[in-house]
């Protein structure tokens, strides 16, 4: 049993590009299984903040009425396999954003369960790093955080400053990070993060802020992590970088699957369900 | 719109059609996203991350004074001005003084020493709620922040300690073999305070309130253990009972060990016999130590750091959630 899953392993390694749909022998990394989110909301509502309320709720131990819960995944099903970049769609407030968080391990299914290979890392447009240091002390410290030791750290900072384009325009890595436009902010996190391997990586329209230039390394990035075996999620409302990127795409509604299939198909139904 | 397509992607295929998403991930053994990892492979997660907290905690340093004109002075500043206003106010004013062989040098001992655990908490309780972007950008076992916290405590307290040993030679006190102690004494109360923060990070993470409370419960710590004025003779006519808890307090332990350290004839009762002079002003009295402190302050020390540690590493996955 072992052999056969360590020769379909290899198979599959060797030929990325085909195993989505047509090899039989496809390993799976990400299995989210009838998941269900619950969030909880404090201070939602129009209860009576006052002190004196908070007390009596405190004393008869009631919940507080102004958690609201809100029902933000409800039932979503999918399994993504080795060296698949998919694309996850669907109007803002669907979820996707919620699914990526919750794939990462960042937030708790109320139901269900979601199983990975290995840590998830969750690329996200707001996950800001250090902001009052400078750019130069991010990367060191990302790349050392990630679990690089100090020697890797060095050999790959110039690459990955350069990557980032970040000293394009003269010397930026030397400033401090609260200085950056949010697109300078954005390529600097992508860089640092995609520097590692990753089995599962989660790209929350982290992308989005970046010049065309960037979009078009990353992009090429994507692809290279894919092929070293990892599968790669890309949250974005732009079609254009979902079919450049994704062969496989999950179109969510109101927290549901709606659909879950070739790019091409799902964009163009999604396009088409838009304009109506 | 529920055009789900008849042929999914999602179904395995070949030699595992018709196995349940729950069977499919034990086959190819994926585990729950997010879940804790054992205790052991913690440890040796967070030693791997060393250098990321040496680094964290170096970088933090230097950027805490970064918008201040004064910038890396403020580091030496701010324990100087703390212990002028403690010396003019207890010192000075309320007499404290006359009662505690060299006074001057005796508080800014206190003073330092008090201020390095009481930062290790706050900071601590602040390490998670504070780093929430770094904590969900990047995966690294979240221990690493409330440590790193402590080492930058603990390198202030080192740059304190230059001004320290200006103030305890100012006031005549040579070096002498006891100051060997000060490198034990800290080591102890660096364990102490790890644990500390470790327990506070916990709490504040869950509940954000905490941090209203903590300065309360910061300044009444700081008042019971004697920082300011001689706490021995404060309680000398309590029951033995209330007088072993006070001398058990962790505070009043530390810095009496490395007051010791500093100053160890302030210990001597040959030379500071108490009583009053012969104009009838009161002379300073000797101080003690308590019995077993090193034991003691080597207990507090194992039990705060391995109930901290583990008491923090139990809600792991639950960090920067929410």
């Amino acid at each position: 049993m072992a052999d056969i899953a360590m020769s379909n392993f290899r198979e599959a390694q060797r030929d990325v590009p085909n195993t989505a749909t047509t090899d039989p022998a496809r390993v799976p990394t990400v299995v989210v299984d009838n998941v269900h989110i619950v969030y909880k909301v404090h201070g939602a509502g129009s209860g009576k903040g006052s002190a004196t309320s908070a007390l009596s709720r405190l004393v008869s131990r009631k919940r507080s009425p102004s958690i609201r819960e809100v029902h933000a995944v409800r039932g979503l099903s999918f399994t993504a396999y080795k060296g698949e970049a998919v694309g996850l769609i669907g109007s803002n407030g669907s979820g996707k954003s919620t699914m990526l968080a919750a794939i990462a391990g960042l937030l708790p299914p109320e139901r269900g369960a979601i199983y990975t290979n290995g840590q998830p890392s969750l690329l996200g447009v707001n996950a800001a790093l250090m902001n009052d240091l400078t750019g130069d002390r991010n990367v060191i410290l990302g790349c050392l955080a990630m679990g690089m030791t100090p020697e890797e750290v060095k050999s790959r900072y110039q690459e990955i400053v350069d990557f980032s384009g970040i000293n394009e325009k003269g010397d930026f890595i030397s400033l401090p990070m609260r200085t950056y436009s949010s697109g300078m902010a954005a390529r600097l996190r992508f860089s640092i993060a995609a520097a590692k391997t990753h089995d599962v990586l989660l790209i929350d329209e982290a992308l989005a802020t970046g010049d065309q230039k960037f979009q078009k390394r990353s992009e090429a990035r994507i692809r290279e992590l894919r092929q070293g075996a990892g599968t790669v999620f890309l949250v974005s409302h732009n079609n254009k970088a979902i079919r450049d990127t994704c062969e496989r795409t999950i179109w969510i509604e109101k927290g549901e699957l709606v659909m879950d299939g070739h790019t091409d198909e799902v964009v163009s139904a999604y396009e088409k369900h838009n304009r109506a | 719109m529920s055009t789900v397509s008849d042929f999914s992607l999602s179904t395995p295929s070949g030699a595992d059609a018709g196995l349940t998403p729950k069977q499919l991930a034990a086959k190819y053994g994926l585990a729950v996203s997010g879940k804790r990892p054992s205790l052991p492979t913690y440890v040796r997660q967070l030693w791997a991350r060393r250098h990321f907290i040496l680094a964290f905690a170096t970088a933090r340093l230097v950027a805490q004074y970064t918008t201040a004109k004064l910038g890396q002075v403020w580091q030496v500043l701010t324990p100087l001005l703390n212990c002028s206003v403690f010396f003019l106010v207890f010192g000075v004013m309320m007499k404290s003084r006359d009662s505690v062989p060299v006074y001057l040098a005796w508080l800014c001992v206190g003073v330092f020493v008090f201020q390095f655990s009481q930062s290790a908490v706050q900071s601590g309780t602040r390490s998670i709620a504070d780093n929430l972007g770094l904590i969900r950008a990047l995966h690294f076992p979240r221990a690493c922040m409330p440590v790193a916290f402590t080492v930058i405590q603990l390198q202030q307290l080192l740059i304190s300690m230059v001004v320290l040993v200006g103030i305890v030679l100012a006031n005549g006190q040579m070096p002498h073999m006891t100051w060997l102690l000060i490198i034990p004494a800290l080591l102890l109360q660096c364990l102490f305070n790890t644990g500390l923060a470790l327990i506070m990070a916990r709490v504040g993470s869950k509940a954000s309130d905490i941090s209203q409370l903590m300065p309360f419960i910061l300044r009444t710590w700081m008042y019971v253990s004697g920082v300011m004025y001689s706490i021995q003779s404060a309680i000398a006519s309590w029951p033995p009972l209330a007088k072993t808890i006070m001398a058990l307090n962790p505070a009043t332990i530390y810095m009496d060990l490395m007051r010791y350290a500093f100053m160890p004839d302030s210990f001597n009762k040959h030379i500071y016999h108490g009583g009053k002079d012969a104009a009838g002003h009161a002379l300073a009295q000797h101080l003690t130590l308590p019995h077993h402190v090193w034991l003691t302050a080597g207990v507090w020390a194992v039990v705060a750091f391995a109930v901290g540690f583990v008491f923090f590493w139990k809600a792991e996955e639950e960090y920067g959630r929410g």
